[in-house]
């Protein structure tokens, strides 16, 4: 069992860490010939970082676009961030302290992440045009958050899980050692189930995380007229 | 053609229930052969077509990041759904934004992703079948690639990129649309899009010049290839005969003799439009481009002005000094050549609204605001000055400048509702390429959400005239308002009201 489990972890943790990195690069290295940031757009570096972080820590541009959508998406995504940070108690010894004073809040934040995502799957099946454009990996990805944080949440108020041999055992892989991991159903089926959300990560929609700081629409500078905007294949056109 | 009908106008706008294959019959005309090859694409659909296009779409998506990123990154979220005025204005879901991109994205699904090719059905994966490439032919010639989504959009996908992507996929498979492609065959052949040859532009613009003096008693010139004249004057052809546009030219014209500055219009480069934009051609869009960069070095102008004309603004603004080197700040040999010639006291390229607006604030016009007053004026927003360019030194001058200018003209100024105004201003429904008379029934449905905002300011304070700075949104409107009731005579140009009220030779 603990071996089964610590080779899954390894397997797509690997795959996570390599396919993002991939993805990233390909962004990265992908030339964006024209200047299309969507306007009004900043005229500075400076000026886009902030645009990034409004929505990145505000889903500014969702909010403008639709209440429910931004009320359900971000609480999921701030309860999610939250419940990541209480997380880091089981990798982390002695844990920081930063994240032991976030702990308290990270409880609400399981409930607050099924919420949103509760809120989110219910607009894919009441709303006509978002149940028109919903895929079958859409309804399963909303299906595989919510019963990783309702296997999570059943751990900590179902059925409690003995966390000092959880912890162990992760603390274990770092040093590449498999160490007993208590014999818990809910606990296999959490841990199976977040391979399966690192797994798929980078070949799917959860590339929007990624793919936000490298869209030309907001990330950036509004300057074409000042400065001269070439892309590699671009400037081989001036030399034929 | 399909019978022509304006939806009813609502006080309270909200999402029309989907309704699919609402506009499955609407499709522009197919370009000829002779148009295609003009271009350099294949005249008709060749044998192979399906690997072409697969191919093209491969090659685009390493050129094109933003490309890439879009189609990767949608989440399905659905806050664009009801962001597309031809959704708005159909009910089509195929005119979704999300929806309309997902025919591209599922094909590229299918062929450039893991799981595309594992398990099709269950992340939406499509086949490329003729059906499919149907769907993208009418799809995307219902998009007039305004960008009005990308604003709503949390990670800023521009599903007008997505168009033109798809567009340029379909050039290449010789499935090109006949209104964009046989202008662009003319801006090369002739200069300008409506194909109006320099001696009738000369005799043109001497009508105008009696015009006006008929009109004003001052000598307002109206000069054509003037070698050594300060100012190169680039706007859309429309302008020299359409109206409303030519009384813009006018005012351009007035603007010009009452500041004293020396300007010309070139034969060659007779116009601003760049329909390359509209089919996604990276090409074509240069090739227009370097049309204007030859004429203002063979006139050696020293500085470039952009008349009234919205996505030849975006072409300008944002793209002139890649595609051209027209603008500042290049240090390559290529750049350099004609940068050096220009003068970067000024802003390169200008828009007429950023040099008359200059003028008004140094007090260098005699206005007579009165002469606006039978009119109560609002003004429309074009999408591509509004989401794809600024003017001015300030984010958002692209929405002040234009209204100052109004004010500094008229009295009687109204806004129309918040929503539909600066970045979040809806279409005129004619643009992108899709201003041709076979879909009129898609541009009167696709003008309804403007309409709505139209109607609330006529009904409650009067507004007469509808003002823009875009020679799509005028013809666009010129033919649309009279579907829901109104005076088509009531959409003009910012110059049109800088032209009333202008006085010459009051000061000198
Ligand atoms: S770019 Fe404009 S026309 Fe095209 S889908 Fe978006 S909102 Fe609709
Ligand atoms: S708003 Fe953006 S992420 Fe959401 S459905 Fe539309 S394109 Fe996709």
């Amino acid at each position: 069992m603990a071996a089964i489990l610590a080779g899954l972890l390894y397997a797509s943790a690997a795959v996570f860490v390599a396919g993002l990195a991939w993805r990233i690069r390909q962004y990265a290295t992908t030339p964006a010939p024209l200047k299309i940031p969507t306007t009004p757009a900043p005229t500075t570096r400076g000026g886009v970082a902030v645009r990034l972080a409004r929505e990145v820590v505000l889903f500014e541009s969702l909010f403008k676009a639709s209440l429910w959508t931004w009320l359900f998406g971000w609480t999921f995504h701030a309860g999610l961030a939250l419940v990541l940070a209480r997380h880091l108690r089981y990798f982390t010894d002695p844990v920081w302290d930063w994240v032991a004073f976030v702990q308290p809040f990270g409880v609400y934040a399981g409930f607050a992440m099924a919420a949103g995502l509760a809120g989110l799957w219910a607009r894919r099946f009441l709303v006509d045009r978002i149940r028109y454009i919903s895929t079958p990996s859409d309804h399963l990805m909303l299906a595989l958050l919510l019963a990783i944080a309702a296997s999570g949440l059943a751990m900590k108020y179902v059925a409690h899980t003995d966390i000092v041999a959880v912890k162990s055992f992760i603390r274990g892989l770092f040093v590449l050692q498999v160490r007993e991991i208590p014999a818990d159903p809910l606990l296999a089926v959490h841990l199976a189930l977040v391979c399966a959300l690192m797994l798929v990560f980078p070949f799917s929609k959860l590339l929007h995380a990624p793919g936000l700081f490298f869209s030309p629409g907001r990330n950036q500078v509004d300057d074409p007229r000042e400065r001269r905007h070439l892309a590699e294949w671009a400037a081989r056109l001036e030399t034929k | 053609m399909a019978e022509i009908t304006a939806p009813a106008l609502r006080e309270f706008p909200v999402a029309p229930a989907v309704s699919p294959d609402a506009m499955a019959a609407s499709k522009p005309y197919v370009a000829t052969d002779k148009m295609q090859e003009a271009l350099g694409f294949p005249g008709a659909l060749p044998e192979d077509w399906h690997d072409r296009a697969i191919a093209k779409l491969g090659e685009m998506v390493g050129k094109y990041r933003g490309l890439r990123v879009y189609l990767d990154a949608c989440v399905h979220c659905g806050a664009c759904t009801d962001k597309c005025h031809y959704f708005l204005g159909t009910g089509d879901p195929k005119n979704m934004p999300v929806a309309r991109q997902e025919l591209l994205r599922g094909v590229y699904r299918r062929h450039y992703t893991l799981p595309g090719k594992l398990f099709p059905k269950l992340v939406g994966a499509r086949e490329l079948t003729k059906d499919m490439l149907d769907d993208w032919y009418k799809y995307y010639h219902q998009c007039s690639e305004c960008r009005r989504c990308s604003v709503f959009c949390p990670y800023g996908i521009d599903t007008a990129e997505v168009t033109m992507a798809a567009r340029e996929i379909l050039d290449s498979v010789g499935y090109g649309q006949k209104y964009s492609n046989e202008i662009i065959g003319k801006v090369h052949r002739i200069g300008n899009n409506l194909g109006l040859p320099g001696p009738a532009l000369e005799d043109t613009l001497l009508g105008l010049e009696e015009d006006v003096k008929e009109d004003t008693g001052a000598d307002v010139k109206f000069p054509l290839d003037q070698k050594g004249a300060e100012v190169l004057l680039i706007t859309p052809s429309a302008d020299f005969f359409a109206e409303p546009h030519v009384d813009s030219l006018i005012g351009y014209a007035k603007v010009f003799h009452a500041a004293g500055i020396s300007w010309t219009l070139s034969s060659k480069a007779s116009e601003a439009a760049n329909f390359g934009l509209f089919i996604g051609n990276y090409d074509q869009m240069r090739a227009i481009a370097l049309r204007i960069r030859e004429q203002a070095l063979e006139l050696g102008v020293k500085r470039i002005v952009v008349g009234e004309c919205g996505h030849a603004w975006r072409v300008a603004y944002s793209f002139w000094n890649t595609l051209a080197g027209i603008g500042s700040g290049g240090e390559d040999p290529f750049a350099r050549q004609l940068q050096s010639q220009l003068d970067h006291r000024y802003r390169q390229p200008t828009h007429i609204c950023e040099l008359t607006w200059d003028l008004v604030q140094k007090g260098a016009l005699v206005l007579d605001k009165e002469a606006n007053d039978h009119r109560v004026v609002t003004f429309h927003d074009s999408c591509n000055v509004a989401r794809a360019s600024r003017m001015g030194d300030e984010p958002g001058g692209q929405f002040e400048i234009p209204r100052a200018l109004i004010r500094a003209v008229a009295n009687r100024y109204v806004e129309m509702r918040p929503g539909t105004t600066h970045e979040a201003t809806f279409c005129c429904g004619g643009g992108g390429g899709l201003l041709t008379d076979e879909i009129l029934d898609l541009r009167v449905k696709g003008a309804l959400p403007r309409m709505e905002s139209l109607r609330e300011v006529a009904d409650r304070h009067g507004v007469n005239f509808m003002a823009t700075i875009c020679a799509i949104c005028k013809a666009q409107f010129t033919k649309v308002l009279p579907y829901y009731g109104f005076n088509r005579s009531m959409v003009g140009g910012v110059h049109q009201l800088v032209s009333t009220a202008i006085r010459l030779g009051a000061k000198q």
